[in-house]
């Protein structure tokens, strides 16, 4: 491997893995703050227990993700110096912008939340922590700015043959972004929908299998309490039946803006990157079915291996143009036109290093992005299905005893990442090989910008270096996945008192004491 | 060195010096978090001594690593070419910076949630490593970009992933941990009551003339090579800056020592970067090579654009960490931090008969 592929799997990797943490930074953090808005307003005991259960659960996953956010910053500079000279008029400034007013808020607010319950008064402690949140949001829309620059270049007239920006607002207004950045956060929901689903499943199921809850001739639940283990009192279950409900009906918004969102990305991708969506089809020739499922040989980027088992017509069309009728272009005619406009082989450019002169791979790697995009609707219907089959399950106040159910909702916890993963992986590979992929509104203009990757990465690092990095990153990565998910599982095992260690055995009277018996006045509230 | 143009593009000078503003902040701020990080190993007795450190810095330290971030980040928009070069020829420093960012951070936030010692023991060395190590690459690069390193005239690094290492790299290296340790015992001083604060400021007035010597060389150093009056005059100021921290102390005043050592940094650092401006990163093979805001530059238009932003965003954000500090402003001791505990599976322990002991 050359140090392009070597870069290129760095980035995969970190990328991908970071992006593990970060939807549910965002969905968790969301609804972790209408829960305590909801505390506020109600003073009810479940929404404090709720509160601190699901933001401890929040803050074991954030940190992961501040951690390996710094990683994402440093590396566009480390291993794609040429990308970062190439770009930077117009990438660098949603980076900046994006630590300078999202994650310094995220972060300061983020502390004063945590460490702030007893030195800030109850509204001001809900403020910080809806700042942090906000700031989380306000950092995935900046980062999403960045992204949808290389997706669809705007703004920017070409000088000395870089990219040089000229309209903020459209770099800022990038319809690429404006589309992409609601997708992101209803995916976002979607990974925390499916989290308090599972974990709330999880505690219902348990509270029935120790038998403090029953469910009565009737069939309704009848609530019970277990002096003897913290936390699991009559409260407890509506701490958990809530949740349920509240992440169920997340999974299902999430489901449905992300159809919606998805559908209008899908149209603009349609026209943006035809190539992508092409592939994404393993469409070959022109047509206007949708396949549901096609076979090829493995690796094939010859398109004439590839045989469409199920197709639906018109679906591609509707998917594309929203009707029926018109005629997408497939690879086989696309590939032509790229030929044609962005040349069939790589400049004879040293910065190419051996892939000078060498012919382009214009078509993505197919099996990746045909399976990729059906992956992402896939988990992400499957999450949805699971939601409403929650809420009827529950519709009388429990879960059904049977522990294959409690172990597959807790499994499902997974889809929604899946999703999340299946759909940039789909459309970062999907874009290549550009790194920032030609606006085909530009075609033939003087300011037509596009970089292929092959010409990006930083000349003066040997892939040695980047390898290295790569086998030390991903070794780390992997071992702190193993840490966090082992303390996830210990404080999800751990219940509400893991959070709040105020909740004695056969103990109610106070909620708000995560002192832990120490309750004079001197001793902080929380500390590390 | 070639002779400053007539005139300096205006944008890129006034972008030169936020990006100095934003790494001296990182400096001020995260010098003394990293100085407390490595002190956990160094300097607590036990683990509630330890658990008084991380608390000190608990509320604060992800705020004031942001710094860092911004720093890069404003560099990259603001310099791409500088950002580009820079860190792609420190490409193992800065691999194994990322490592001790990403310990420590972790560090701070799991080290608590397992009540066990084996757990605890491991998470304080990755805290105390990550910090040094964090202090010392930075450090490293800060000094290599005001001294040079070996670029073509791309901007790419010649040799091999070495070609970096030399004695100025140590010395920036050694200068930030050595800063950070006197600045951590002085906000320890500050944040602390008890014997810790009296322990923290004794070994503050101990460790200062060490502390700020290797970062008072490296200023000196750079001044030998492009300094001009100015420059030499605030790195005098930085002495006696230093030196009046140290009266300070002596005497136990440990706000104004603290103060004192802030300005130190503050000064150092600007005479550095006075002295090395307009360039950013200079070619040791070729000063035609060199980087400088001329050249690595993004378009006025870009730099117009941040201005605005940063106008408006950068007096926020000092507002609100100020804030920070003032809501955390109290004195920790070892009886303020709560007891751990630990977590149990709240499940119903059954009896051997295999029924529920709870329920009814």
């Amino acid at each position: 491997m050359d140090a392009v592929e070597i870069a290129r799997w760095q980035f995969g990797v970190t990328t991908v893995y970071h992006f593990m943490m970060v939807p549910l930074t965002i969905g968790l953090g969301l609804v972790v703050a209408i829960m305590q808005t909801m505390w506020h307003r109600t003073g009810r005991a479940e929404y404090l227990r709720m509160t601190k259960f699901w933001g401890k659960l929040f803050l074991i996953n954030f940190i992961m993700g501040v951690a390996t956010g710094i990683v994402q910053e440093f590396q566009f500079g480390m291993a794609w110096s040429e990308y970062s000279r190439f770009v930077g008029d117009v990438f660098g400034a949603p980076l900046a912008m994006e630590a300078l007013l999202a994650f310094f808020v995220e972060s300061t607010f983020l502390g004063l939340w945590i460490f702030g319950w007893k030195q800030l008064r109850p509204g001001l402690h809900l403020a910080a922590l809806w700042a942090a949140v906000l700031g989380s949001v306000v950092s995935a829309y900046f980062i999403i700015v960045a992204n949808s620059w290389m997706q669809h270049p705007v703004g920017v007239t070409v000088v000395d043959g870089r990219p040089v920006m000229t309209d903020a607002w459209a770099v800022f207004t990038n319809n690429t972004a404006l589309v992409a950045f609601p997708h992101t956060l209803m995916g976002a929901l979607g990974v925390a929908g499916a989290f308090l689903l599972g974990i709330a499943w999880y505690h219902l199921w348990q509270r029935r299998h120790d038998g403090i809850d029953t469910v009565g001739e009737d069939g309704r639940v009848v609530v019970g309490e277990a002096p003897d283990v913290p936390g699991r009192d009559r409260t407890d279950h509506t701490v958990w039946l809530r949740s349920l409900r509240i992440g169920a009906v997340v999974a299902m918004i999430s489901f449905a803006g992300t159809g919606i969102t998805g559908d209008l990305q899908g149209k603009l991708m349609f026209e943006q990157q035809p190539m992508k969506m092409a592939a994404a089809e393993a469409a070959c020739h022109d047509g206007t079915g949708f396949s549901v499922l096609s076979i090829g040989n493995v690796g094939a980027r010859d398109c004439d291996d590839i045989v469409a088992v199920i197709e639906l017509p018109g679906l591609l069309s509707f998917l594309a143009k929203g009707d029926f009728t018109t005629e997408v272009k497939g690879v086989n005619s696309l590939l032509d036109e790229y030929r044609g406009q962005y040349g069939a082989s790589l400049p004879d450019n040293p910065r190419y290093g051996e892939r000078a002169g060498s012919e382009v791979q214009y078509v993505p790697v197919m099996e990746v992005t045909y399976w990729g995009f059906r992956m992402m609707i896939g988990f992400g219907g499957l999450a949805a299905l699971a939601a409403a089959v929650a809420l009827y399950a529950t519709r009388r106040g429990t879960v059904p005893r049977s522990r294959w159910l409690m172990r597959l909702a807790v499994v499902g916890i997974l889809a929604p990442f899946g999703a999340n993963a299946a759909g940039w992986i789909f459309t970062e590979m999907g874009r290549q090989p550009f790194v920032v992929a030609p606006n085909p509104a530009m075609a033939g203009s003087v300011d037509q910008v596009f970089m292929f990757t092959a010409a990006a990465v930083s000349p003066g690092v040997s892939s040695g270096e980047i390898l290295t990095s790569l086998v030390v990153l991903t070794a780390i990565y992997a071992a702190l996945m193993v840490v966090e998910v082992r303390l996830l599982v210990t404080y999800v095992r751990g219940g509400v008192a893991s959070a709040m260690p105020g909740l004695a055995p056969a103990q109610h009277k106070d909620d708000d004491d995560a002192s832990g018996g120490k309750p004079a006045d001197d001793v902080l509230a929380f500390a590390y | 060195m070639e002779s400053l143009p007539e005139t300096l593009p205006a944008l890129p000078t006034v972008w030169f010096w936020a990006v100095a503003v934003l790494w001296i902040g990182y400096l001020f701020l995260e010098g003394f978090d990293l100085g407390v990080g490595m002190l956990m190993k160094l300097f607590a007795r036990g683990e509630q001594e330890r658990r008084v450190l991380l608390n000190t810095i608990g509320p604060v330290w992800d705020g004031n690593e942001v710094w860092l971030l911004t720093a890069g980040g404003a560099t990259f928009a603001a310099f791409p070419h500088w950002y580009a070069s820079l860190f792609s020829a420190l490409y193992l420093p800065l691999t194994l910076t990322l490592v001790a960012l990403i310990f420590r951070a972790v560090a701070f936030e799991y080290r608590g949630k397992i009540h066990s010692d084996r757990w605890r023991a491991g998470w304080d060395w990755a805290i105390a490593l990550g910090s040094g190590v964090a202090a010392f690459c930075v450090g490293a690069m800060l000094a290599l970009t005001t001294t040079g390193l070996p670029l073509d005239a791309n901007g790419d690094r010649v040799g091999g992933p070495f070609a970096w290492l030399n004695g100025y790299a140590v010395l920036g290296g050694l200068a930030v941990v050595a800063f950070a340790l006197v600045h951590g015992l002085a906000f320890m001083a500050l944040k602390t009551d008890g014997d810790i604060r009296s322990r923290a400021h004794a070994a503050f007035v101990r460790w200062l003339p060490a502390g700020v010597l290797p970062l008072a060389a490296w200023a000196v150093a750079v001044q030998l090579g492009t300094g001009a009056w100015y420059s030499w005059a605030l790195t005098a100021a930085a002495v006696v800056a230093a030196a009046t921290a140290w009266a300070l102390g002596r005497r136990g005043s440990e706000g104004r020592a603290f103060i004192a050592v802030a300005l130190f940094l503050v000064a150092g650092a600007a005479g550095i970067f006075t002295a090395v401006f307009p360039v950013v990163l200079p070619s040791t093979i070729d000063p035609a090579n060199s980087l400088t805001i001329a050249n690595a530059s993004s378009s006025d238009y870009t730099l117009g654009l941040m201005t605005v932003v940063a106008l408006v965003g950068l007096p926020l954000v000092i507002a609100y960490q100020a804030w920070t500090y003032w809501v955390f402003r109290r004195r920790l001791t070892v009886g303020s931090i709560p007891t751990a505990h630990s977590v149990v599976p709240a499940t119903v322990r059954r009896l051997v008969t295999g029924s529920p002991a709870g329920g009814s």
